[in-house]
């Protein structure tokens, strides 16, 4: 029998549907996988005894001919999403042993389905990074490693572990958030499918808030059909969640294998960055080219507010989180240190909770909001966050169907290799992903090449509001085009 | 704009984060990089722009003003660090 792991959710749905093996079976060989492959810190907590219990539900479910769409298939968790009864940490020390009394929307929906809890994966701390290093579990390794070199790579971040344990296959599929680039930089990384849905789509109610107008969940996966699967599940109207979008779902999955001839596809020139890697260049002519041999016709674009977007987004996002992340107090919940008085108290117990990225950045938002400042830094952004959205509202009232870019501006670094002096050197990793999510539409980064030491890159579709289904369109054609990558296998 | 010593510890003291003298040069250093960073903003013209408030355009919803949730004070103070009888507990707060 093929190594059970290594199938798509396509095709495991096929094989659990003919009685080619069982959920059970399937469970078991993720969980081995897990044990032999714990060197990645992918997970930061198994739950294997849910999981076999999860599993032989959906094995009598599928017997009776009442399996859900997602029956028996096994799935990483992001530990940003609260899991009844299983400790939820944002991987950070402040929430320490903090067990939900409550199931996040998305995941109750996933087990609505059928799928079956693996465990929880590794994310930078309170999802704030772009290399799963800022993580209290410490970092996660990439799969990947440079051709001839031993050196451990980031899977990228913050959905680092989400996007390892697919791309090692220690999960079918994986939860994950993108705040400014969190699904689609790791996915790129790893040479995994990953989108990031429309602001709306997906409700946001049991997820570890980090900055609400730009925090939106989807998944990764191993093929743009795995996502689609993924997607269909996890969206739809939570009146839980008060910016939850009441439009249907469609089916995800018909979308893929439909035509785009005809389709007209924006390549923005403020995307062509000076000193970028002549191979994601060419990485972005040759996924182009694709599209055109598929009927599709390319237009140059232009998006004037690009390079606006990170700056204005490191002002939103913290001032955001310094709002959000106040409820971290010691008082109902994880981390106390003790003091003499209640201000000392939350004083010690945030300095102690927190590490250094975030309480980087709960200072900066903390700043940009306070008294004399909030004009010239946060309402300031604000505008241009307006004009940010304005751009692409403009490119689609021309026609544009979608646009294409490259995922990020390199492939996966080194463990340590940045930000260590500066931490905007971390940032820039979120350039052109960031644009999506301070406009709130969707974004799919697909594996599209190689670069010269053999790791993989990938390309970002950007599609018009609540228009997924474009995107998995045009993402399941550079798919073909590209081919699929797998990792060698080293762990 | 750059900010100096004394603003980094009020601003932590803003933020509830103890910051200890030592740690001081080395967080202005980085909020002033990010600072920094962020100026460019002030070359863009924003004349006439209104601020985004809302990520899509719609109507604020509102449920009906009915309970319809309680009754599970033991689950709210399962995770508290310090508890007495449903109640969570703090240093003292008033003399």
């Amino acid at each position: 029998m093929t190594d059970l792991t290594s199938l798509t959710i396509a095709e495991a749905r096929q094989g659990l549907a003919n009685k080619a093996f069982t959920a059970r079976e399937l469970t078991d060989a993720h969980l081995k996988a897990m044990e032999a492959a714990r060197l990645l810190n992918a997970y930061v907590l198994e739950t294997p005894d849910r999981a076999r219990e999860m599993a032989r539900a959906a094995d009598e479910a599928i017997a009776k001919g009442e399996g859900g769409p997602l029956a028996g298939i096994p799935l990483g968790i992001k530990d940003l999403f609260a899991t009844r009864d299983i400790r939820t940490t944002a991987c950070s020390r402040i929430l320490g042993n903090f067990i939900p009394s409550y199931e996040s929307t998305i995941t109750s929906q996933l087990w609505r389905d059928g799928a079956v809890l693996l465990g929880k994966l590794n994310n930078d701390e309170f999802a704030m990074g772009s290399s799963n290093e800022t993580s209290c579990f410490g970092p996660v390794a990439n799969p990947w490693r440079r051709a001839g070199s031993n050196t451990d790579l980031v899977p990228g971040g913050s959905s680092g572990g989400s996007a390892s344990a697919v791309a090692a296959m220690l999960c079918m599929g994986a939860t994950a958030t993108d705040t400014g680039g969190s699904i689609r930089q790791p996915a790129a990384f790893t040479a995994t499918v990953g989108i990031k849905p429309t602001y709306g789509r997906c409700s946001r109610w049991g997820i570890v808030a980090f900055a609400s107008s730009l925090d939106q969940a989807g998944p990764i996966a191993r093929s743009v059909r795995d996502a689609a699967i993924l997607m269909r599940s996890m969206a739809g109207h939570d009146p839980k969640d008060t910016t939850s979008a009441d439009v249907p779902v469609p089916d995800y999955e018909a979308a893929i294998g439909k035509s785009v001839k005809g389709m007209r596809i924006g390549i923005p020139r403020e995307y062509r960055l000076d000193g970028m890697p002549g191979e994601i260049e060419k990485l972005w002519s040759e996924g182009a080219e694709w599209l055109k041999a598929a009927g599709a016709e390319l237009v140059e674009v232009s998006l004037p507010h690009t390079k606006y977007a990170l700056p204005a987004y490191y002002i939103v996002a913290p001032a955001e989180a310094s709002s959000n992340l106040a409820r971290y107090d010691g008082v109902r919940y994880g981390l106390r240190e003790p003091a003499r008085n209640i201000i000392e108290m939350y004083e010690k117990t945030r300095a102690e909770g927190f590490g250094a990225e975030v309480r980087r950045r709960v200072m900066i938002g903390t700043y940009v909001l306070s008294a004399g400042y909030y004009d010239a830094y946060y309402l300031r952004a604000q505008k241009v966050r307006t004009l940010i959205k304005k751009d692409f509202e403009d490119c689609f009232a021309k026609g544009v169907h979608a646009i294409l870019t490259p995922a990020t501006p390199s492939a996966a670094f080194g463990i340590g290799e940045k930000g260590g002096a500066d931490p905007v050197e971390m940032y820039l990793n979120d350039i052109f992903t960031v644009t999506v999510n301070m406009a709130g539409l969707p974004g799919i980064a697909v594996p599209a090449g190689r670069d010269a030491q053999d790791l993989p890159l990938g390309l970002q579709l950007i599609g018009r509001p609540f228009d997924e289904e474009t995107l998995f369109s045009l993402g399941a054609i550079i798919e073909q085009a590209a081919g699929r990558f797998t990792p060698a296998r080293w762990w | 704009m750059s900010v100096d010593a004394t603003t980094v510890r009020r601003i932590a003291h803003l933020a509830r984060i103890a910051v200890s003298d030592a740690e001081v040069p080395h967080l202005q250093g980085e909020l002033n990089a990010m600072l920094a960073f962020v100026e460019q903003l002030s070359e863009v013209n924003v004349e006439g722009v209104e601020p985004m408030t809302s990520v899509t355009p719609m109507e604020m919803k509102k449920r009906a003003d009915v309970v319809n949730d309680g009754a599970i004070a033991d689950a709210i103070v399962r995770n508290a660090p310090e508890t007495m009888s449903d109640f969570f507990l703090v240093p003292k707060v008033v003399e």
